[in-house]
């Protein structure tokens, strides 16, 4: 094992705008509110809005990459640039989801992956990370990688999970929040992000990596590697080629807006700041 | 820029008080036997461990817990006497001294073998984080991440999309495996009596993963997870000497100290002390970038100190004073001594 095939799954969820890119619009204030301040100009990113049915929200916006597996894709890419073209052999990024998962599977390639893999998913919003999981298992037992890169979290679902299933399913070590990653020979050793400080642990290869905010920061991709990236190979896959069952187990009962805060008293000085403080609002 | 706050000490308002507990369907509370995986460290139980019981005991039945690690004698005997526990699990071995997933998962699958839990909980810290989705897929069911309340028996309530919705859902699953914010349930406090204590199953200890060492950011402040009041402070502080100003406020006030995102990024605080999406869930705030607020806007109270009055954090901070933080904090700690 001493070229390493990389796969990096990506997800392509709606861009709400994320911290290194563009900061989000606020939230809505309370009608009250707006005799006090003048509101913001409202930033061109997005704000997730609950559908009228309450059962999802409206997916009819813009969509990008998962931040954390840009990350990640990222990372792969600096392995290959450390370790030299022997070193990494190949990098393939690998999306589950609708026909539009192939955008960002194209993003991936023009960023430096090698080649894609498409796992076609008609109902994407029922899709879960164990399906997922599951899914990526599949592709793992026909390429035969000797690590997979995920992102820690797609901010869509905020679930925190495929990563450490797929090690599950596949019963290799799995290194996650990571923040810094080294590999010698077979042995990976990285740096990862927990409560109260980081902690560093080793795992012998094939190995699963998630990645934490801090791992790198990600490149974008040139016009002319844009272009390239259009002749790359993608491969289509559906659950069904795989022999996959990606059935939900969680249904969900509806979804709503989260409770707004009735915020907004200004006060003039420090003193009547300590005042409300004590007497008001019981916090001293 | 800077922020206090008070964390929230019941059940988040879209929590327990508005949504009984109905438990339907044919499950019955007698039924409900939980498993709690217990953080610890240094002998102490994780404070997040302490919410996630209050999660495992309003699922109503029996909760087990398991303590596992390299010497885990002291913290088994305070898990034995908490209030809501029935049981508890001890496995003593040096391999389960980390927490490594890799060792922890195969002794909670040979836990769950015996036992057949129907609900398995543990704090959604990046221990549970870790731990829990991998025991999940070994059982092949599905994990219910986050969770700010417990509906019933099989359906939960939990933030997406950075907490800008809220979604209900229920599990088809068999075994409910659930992580826990630490922030939407009380803490479980000591109960009146010791629960028994057996050793736990034993379980294949062989791990590919090694735990090398860590660097844990020693500090007298109070828990910035658990905190009662937190001291945020921004990319308005310009560097790292000054978070001094926010410390000294702290200390006046017993307050943890947090940090947004731009603050970590521009190395003023080190990661450990971040808020938002990404970091830690408290129920402070800064300028209040959507990510931010995420792990914050749940505060009971928010107080907001920025120069800029259209700064976004005024929009949901229930005292906003515009205002040079270089000035009003050292001004409000020298009247907070009074």
């Amino acid at each position: 094992m001493s070229s390493l095939r990389i796969i990096v799954p990506v997800k392509r969820v709606i861009d709400y705008g994320t911290p290194r890119l563009q900061f989000a619009s606020p939230p809505i204030p309370p009608p009250h509110y707006l005799n006090l301040v003048l509101l913001p100009p409202l930033s061109p990113a997005i704000k997730v809005r609950v559908n009228a049915t309450k059962t999802d929200v409206d997916r009819n916006v813009k969509h990008s990459m998962n931040p954390f597996d840009e990350i990640a894709v990222e990372e792969a890419l600096r392995l290959r640039e450390r370790l030299g073209a022997d070193g990494v052999k190949e990098i393939i990024a690998v999306s589950c989801g609708n026909a539009k998962a192939q955008e960002t599977l194209r993003t991936a390639l023009a960023m430096g992956a090698d080649r894609a893999i498409h796992v076609e998913v008609s109902e994407e919003e029922k899709l879960q990370p164990l399906g997922v999981a599951k899914l990526l298992r599949a592709i793992v037992d026909k390429e035969k990688p000797d690590l997979v890169i995920l992102g820690k979290q797609a901010i869509d679902d905020d679930s925190n999970q495929t990563g450490q299933m797929l090690a599950g399913l596949l019963n290799w070590p799995q290194a996650t929040f990571a923040s810094k990653v080294d590999i010698e020979n077979t042995l990976l050793k990285v740096t990862r992000e927990v409560d109260g400080g980081l902690e560093t642990v080793s795992a012998k290869l094939p190995a699963i990596i998630t990645t934490d905010l801090r791992l790198n920061e990600p490149r974008y991709a040139s016009l002319p590697n844009i272009m390239k990236a259009k002749k790359k190979p993608l491969d289509k896959q559906t659950p069904e080629t795989l022999n996959v069952d990606v059935t939900p187990r969680l249904q969900t009962v509806r979804v709503e807006e989260p409770p707004k805060r009735q915020g907004g008293k200004k006060v003039d000085s420090v003193d009547e700041l300590v005042d409300k403080l004590r007497n008001e609002a019981g916090v001293l | 820029m800077f922020a206090l706050k008070r964390a929230v000490t019941n059940a988040a308002h879209i929590g327990l008080q508005t949504r009984p507990l109905l438990l339907r369907g044919y499950a019955t509370a007698a039924d409900i036997n939980t498993l709690l995986v217990v953080e610890h460290k240094d002998n102490a139980i994780a404070s997040s461990t302490l919410n996630a019981l209050t999660a495992a005991s309003t699922l109503g039945g029996s909760v087990t817990a398991l303590v596992a690690g390299d010497s885990p004698d002291v913290v088994a005997k305070a898990v034995a006497g908490l209030a809501g526990v029935s049981k508890v699990l001890v496995a003593n071995d040096p391999t389960y001294g980390h927490g490594l997933p890799e060792t922890f998962a195969p002794l909670i699958i040979a836990a769950q073998k015996k036992l057949n839990f129907t609900h398995m909980v543990a704090g959604h810290s990046a221990f549970g984080k870790n731990i829990m989705p991998r025991v999940a897929a070994l059982l092949d069911v599905a994990q219910i991440s986050d969770i700010i309340a417990v509906e019933s028996a099989d359906t939960f309530v939990r933030p997406i999309y950075a907490g800008n919705a809220i979604a209900t859902v229920k599990s088809t699953d068999a075994v409910k495996i659930l992580t826990v914010r630490a922030t939407a349930f009380l803490a479980a406090t000591a109960g009146g009596s010791t629960a028994s204590s057996e050793p736990a199953p034993d379980a294949d200890k062989t791990s590919p993963s090694e735990w090398l060492g860590e660097e844990i950011v020693k500090s007298d402040r109070p828990e910035l997870g658990a905190a009662k009041r937190v001291i945020g402070g921004g990319r308005g502080m310009k560097n790292g000497e000054n978070f001094k100003l926010l410390y000294d406020l702290a200390d006046t006030m017993g307050a943890a100290v947090g940090a947004s995102r731009a603050a970590v990024d521009a190395g003023y605080v080190d990661n450990s002390l971040q808020i938002g999406q990404t970091g830690k869930i408290i129920a402070p705030g800064i300028s209040g970038a959507i990510q931010h607020l995420a792990g914050m806007k749940d505060s009971k109270t928010i107080v907001a100190i920025n120069k800029d009055p259209e700064a976004p954090i005024f929009q949901v901070a229930d005292y906003g004073l515009v205002a040079d933080l270089f000035t009003a904090v050292p001004e409000l700690t020298e009247k907070l001594k009074k």
